[in-house]
């Protein structure tokens, strides 16, 4: 058994326990996301008006953000684990730390200066949140009671308040929705999750009337009716929609988009660039990207099916359908399904925060695959 | 717990995991179909909406030129600056300062001239802006705010030509001289292309051309420039010189009768029209009339030859220099005593001329002034062009015939005096005047009207030469070396309300050269002259001389008195034609 586990990985793949499996590397992962960086360096060159330092720096950031992740591969889970409410209680802090002494760009303040480094902590917590619920549900066997639940829930509450109030809409539901995550995986019961969502459906009209900021709730109304406000909230909806419907089956082709070669497209290297793919590479790019990002979501999810600990599991089911809700968010917002939220196009929209997060979660997801203990002959 | 027996999570939540993750992707997919597929046409549309603009595409405007090519309008690609209303969403937004201090406009101004407009599409913040200043509005990069690509007109030579030439509005619509006279030719047609255009307005690319302009034509006019501008130096001069109110000066081409030079004084610089006045816009050689005095009386000498009860030497009494017309008096400046009708001419003899004129059935005298031109158009064609006055009156008292006959009760252009004056100089037909540099001079032959006999043309041009270079002639100082030189003077008094003044004039000169076989015609006006001199001969034939004696040589044309040129020893290599 000890041979036969050895010499077949648990893709049953029979291969050496070759160097990707040395430096805690995961292949199909690696390859999805070696595709994605192809895809956001073509997309980027068009969006960017051709302007070749713009692939350099988005290369460096790459390059940066795969250091993290190698890192990040190498740390076995259960030391994740095992430090995770030191590490949770850290980020808490820093949150705390950005409403007080954060940096305030674009109306929002997310940003902490360490002196030596300029990052936001939101990010951050979001690897931390998901690592501090499962801690917090593998203390006891599963499936989690009342108590733990409401303490969970507790838990994901207040980072993401927290992280609402700077205001970061996006970041916020995708803490709140990681931490969920890992409560759903953990065998939460049917009747409280029904009654959560109950609960939140109920509380959705008083958030609507004393949390929302004018602008959030205007984005809302956009989405409905952008037609509204052509000139102002609306625009980039109707640009990006008009962007994406232009396109057509196959697209105008490379460096072609009317739309995004013209500058009619706001934000097409960030939060728009999956416009100008849709517009340059029509119906089929689409697709292609999207069943993309789906097999790198089925990878995860397979991942965390195959974890050896219950932590590693519910870590790496959240981290991974955290990934997906990335992508549902973005594209749902560029098509015109959701509201705008300034959420990145995970691993194809320039910027570098939230890249290195994601990268350093493929890490941890590619630590949880390849930290597996040989099972013991019994 | 760590090392705890493989967990699993249930089936039944990864069963929904998987249904919710396939229910979000098929929502993804089906709005993206619905987008690319159904909504295609519309979004498409949409898109070229944005982009796709049909935008005219300016006909250049033709050049003018003088009969040598040399430019005198051409028009130079400029930029303007206009904004889009509609794509300023916040007025706040623009550094309406900056761009104000560009454009030497204030910031407010201009921020009150897109609020004005708001709902508008177009409105010019400011037209034909220097190369740079474009370049530096471009470089800011102002949503809403773009060039637009247009054409100015340019004047090389400036206030030298400008009354013949004109000018033209910003848009490049003839408005004055040969820019209005010339409009249908020198327009063109504008064309139309479609193009695409970023959210700036910037033209970022050529789709398809709908239709191509059409450039307007280069026209070339009769004038020469070189002549132009001794002529324009000379008059200047001597309306300074003088401390004239105004002056103009005409120069024909004896054979075509193209205008080789018209000028006038005060003139105006076309490309900086800025505080402009009717004085100083008006070309007053073909627009304002006026008595034209002595200059008249070569008409009369050879109306009197053409009844042929009269010779040159035909004998007529002027003493004592004073003659009683019924209640008024006519006076010569001096007692010229017995004259013969070449005196009167060269001598200039009201009484001379008074008696000839009563002498004569006034028919005779009105119809030849007619016929070489006086009040009627030239039919040149210049805009807001003065046909002058020569009234056709039932009954004439003695007084108006006698004083017909030296100028006075006619109006005149300095155009008609020229275009009279060349009657004399060819072969006593009268021939369209032209603007236009003439190609064929043969076509023009169809509109001659035979207005004095050969001989009554040669005998009054002697009469002219005597009063250039005979004893006691007016004009001397019209006189050029090495050619024969014909002209007469003139000395009017400025009409005023009720009579004339006492002791404000008119100058003028008329004449011709060579008089062996005249080319070129030229008449001089200059109106109260006030620095003392104020006779024809002092004032305006000078300018005939400075102008004429240019003119003759630029045109190549062959000395015809070569006895009469001053001996100076020419050395070879001085020596330049």
């Amino acid at each position: 058994m000890s041979l036969y586990a050895s010499r077949f990985n648990s893709d049953g793949l029979a291969r050496r326990p070759g160097l990707l499996r040395l430096i805690h590397l995961d292949l199909p992962l690696l390859l999805g996301i070696a595709v994605l960086a192809v895809v956001s360096m073509v997309a980027l060159y068009s969006a960017g008006g051709q302007d070749g330092d713009l692939l350099v720096r988005q290369g460096i950031r790459l390059a940066i953000a795969f250091g993290f992740l190698l890192v990040a591969a190498q740390i076995p889970p259960e030391v994740l684990r095992r430090h995770a409410p030191w590490l949770f209680l850290v980020g808490l802090g820093l949150l705390l730390a950005v409403m007080v002494l954060g940096e305030i760009g674009k109306g929002a303040r997310r940003w902490l200066d360490l002196g030596f480094v300029r990052f936001q902590p939101s990010e951050l917590m979001k690897l931390l949140l998901p690592m501090m619920v499962a801690w917090l549900v593998t203390q006891r066997p599963l499936p989690p009671n009342l108590w733990r639940i409401g303490l969970g829930l507790i838990l994901i509450v207040v980072p993401t308040a927290l992280v609402a109030r700077q205001p970061d809409l996006g970041t916020a539901l995708l803490l709140f929705c990681s931490g969920l995550f890992v409560l759903f995986l953990a065998g939460m019961r049917w009747w409280m999750i029904t009654s959560l969502l109950a609960a939140a459906a109920a509380a959705a009209p008083v958030a609507w009337t004393f949390f929302l900021h004018d602008y959030q709730r205007q984005r809302i109304l956009t989405m409905f009716n952008p037609e509204s406000d052509r000139l102002g909230a609306g625009y980039h909806i109707i640009q990006s929609k008009i962007a994406v419907g232009s396109g057509g089956l196959y697209g105008k082709g490379w460096l072609n988009g009317t739309q995004s070669q013209l500058e009619f497209l706001p934000e097409r290297s960030t939060d728009f660039i999956f416009a100008v793919l849709a517009e340059e590479f029509g119906f089929a790019g689409m697709l292609a990207l999207l069943v993309l990002y789906l097999l790198i979501v089925a990878r995860g999810l397979y991942i965390a099916m195959n974890a050896q600990t219950t932590f590693g599991c519910l870590l790496a089911g959240s981290l991974t359908l955290t990934f997906f809700i990335y992508v549902l968010v973005n594209v749902g917002m560029v098509i015109g399904l959701l509201p705008v939220v300034g959420l990145p196009l995970p691993l194809v929209s320039y910027g570098g925060t939230s890249m290195v997060t994601m990268m350093a979660a493929f890490g941890i997801l590619m630590s949880i695959h390849t930290h597996r203990k040989l099972l013991e002959p019994h | 717990m760590s090392g705890q027996s493989h967990y699993q999570v249930q089936p039944a939540r990864l069963a929904l995991i998987w249904l919710l993750l396939a229910l979000a992707a098929g929502l993804l997919l089906w709005r993206v179909v619905d987008l690319h597929i159904f909504n295609q046409a519309f979004l498409q549309g949409q898109g070229d909406a944005r982009h796709l603009r049909v935008v005219p595409i300016p006909a250049h405007r033709g050049m003018l030129t003088d009969r040598h090519g040399e430019p005198l309008a051409v028009s130079a690609p400029v930029d303007s600056v206009w904004a889009n209303p509609r794509d300023i969403t916040d007025l706040d937004s623009v550094p309406w300062a900056r761009l104000g201090a560009l454009l030497e406009l204030s910031g407010e101004q201009l921020r009150g001239t897109v609020a004005e407009r708001a709902g508008r599409e177009f409105v010019y913040l400011r037209r034909h802006v220097n190369p740079d200043v474009a370049a530096q509005v471009q470089a800011l990069n102002i949503p809403g705010i773009a060039l637009q690509r247009e054409y100015r007109r340019f004047y090389p030579h400036g206030s030298v030509a400008a009354h013949l030439v004109g000018f033209t509005d910003i848009d490049q619509q003839g408005q004055e001289g040969m820019e209005r006279m010339l409009e249908q030719r020198l327009r063109g047609v504008a064309g139309a292309r479609r193009v695409e255009r970023d959210r700036h307005g910037r033209i970022i690319g050529l789709v398809e051309a709908i239709r191509e302009p059409r450039s307007g034509e280069n026209v070339a006019l009769s004038i020469d420039r070189r002549i132009q501008y001794l002529a324009y130096r000379e008059l200047k001069l001597a309306v300074q010189r003088h401390q004239a109110r105004s002056g103009s000066a005409v120069v024909l081409d004896v054979q075509t009768g193209e205008v080789l030079a018209m000028v006038n004084q005060p003139a105006y610089n076309p490309n900086n029209r800025g505080r402009l006045s009717g004085e100083q816009l008006r070309n007053r050689a073909v627009t304002d009339i006026f008595e034209p005095g002595s200059t008249i009386k070569p008409f009369t000498a050879a109306a009197a030859l053409e009844t042929g009860r009269y010779r040159p030497d035909s004998v007529l009494e002027t003493a004592p220099g004073v003659m009683r017309v019924g209640s008024n008096t006519v006076r010569d400046i001096r007692n010229f005593g017995t004259i013969d009708v070449a005196q009167m001419v060269s001598r200039s003899s009201n009484i001379g001329a008074a008696r000839l004129a009563l002498d004569m059935p006034i028919d005779e005298l009105w119809s030849t002034l007619h016929r070489v031109g006086f009040g009627q158009d030239t039919l040149s064609g210049f805009p807001g062009e003065s046909g002058g006055t020569l009234e056709s009156r039932v009954r004439w008292s003695d007084m108006e015939r006698a004083t017909l006959a030296f100028g006075y009760g006619l109006n005149v252009t300095t155009l008609q005096l020229a275009q009279a004056y060349r009657v004399l100089a060819g072969d006593g037909q009268l021939r369209p005047i032209s603007f236009l540099r003439v190609d064929e001079p043969e076509a023009q032959e169809a509109f001659a009207q035979p207005v004095l006999s050969a001989q009554t043309v040669e005998q009054v041009r002697q009469m002219l030469e005597q009063g250039i270079s005979g004893t006691g002639a007016s004009g001397r100082r019209a006189a050029i070396p090495g050619y024969r030189v014909g002209g007469k003077t003139g000395t009017a008094r400025l009409a005023t309300r009720g009579g004339y003044h006492e002791d404000r004039y008119r100058a003028l000169f008329v004449g011709m050269a060579p008089m062996s076989e005249p080319r070129l015609v030229m008449a001089v006006v200059i109106e109260d002259p006030t620095g003392g001199e104020f006779f024809g001969g002092a004032v305006a034939a000078p300018v005939f001389q400075a102008v004429i004696s240019g003119a003759l040589r630029l045109m190549n044309i062959a000395p015809d008195d070569i006895e009469r040129l001053p001996q100076q020893p020419w050395t070879q290599a001085e020596w330049r034609p």
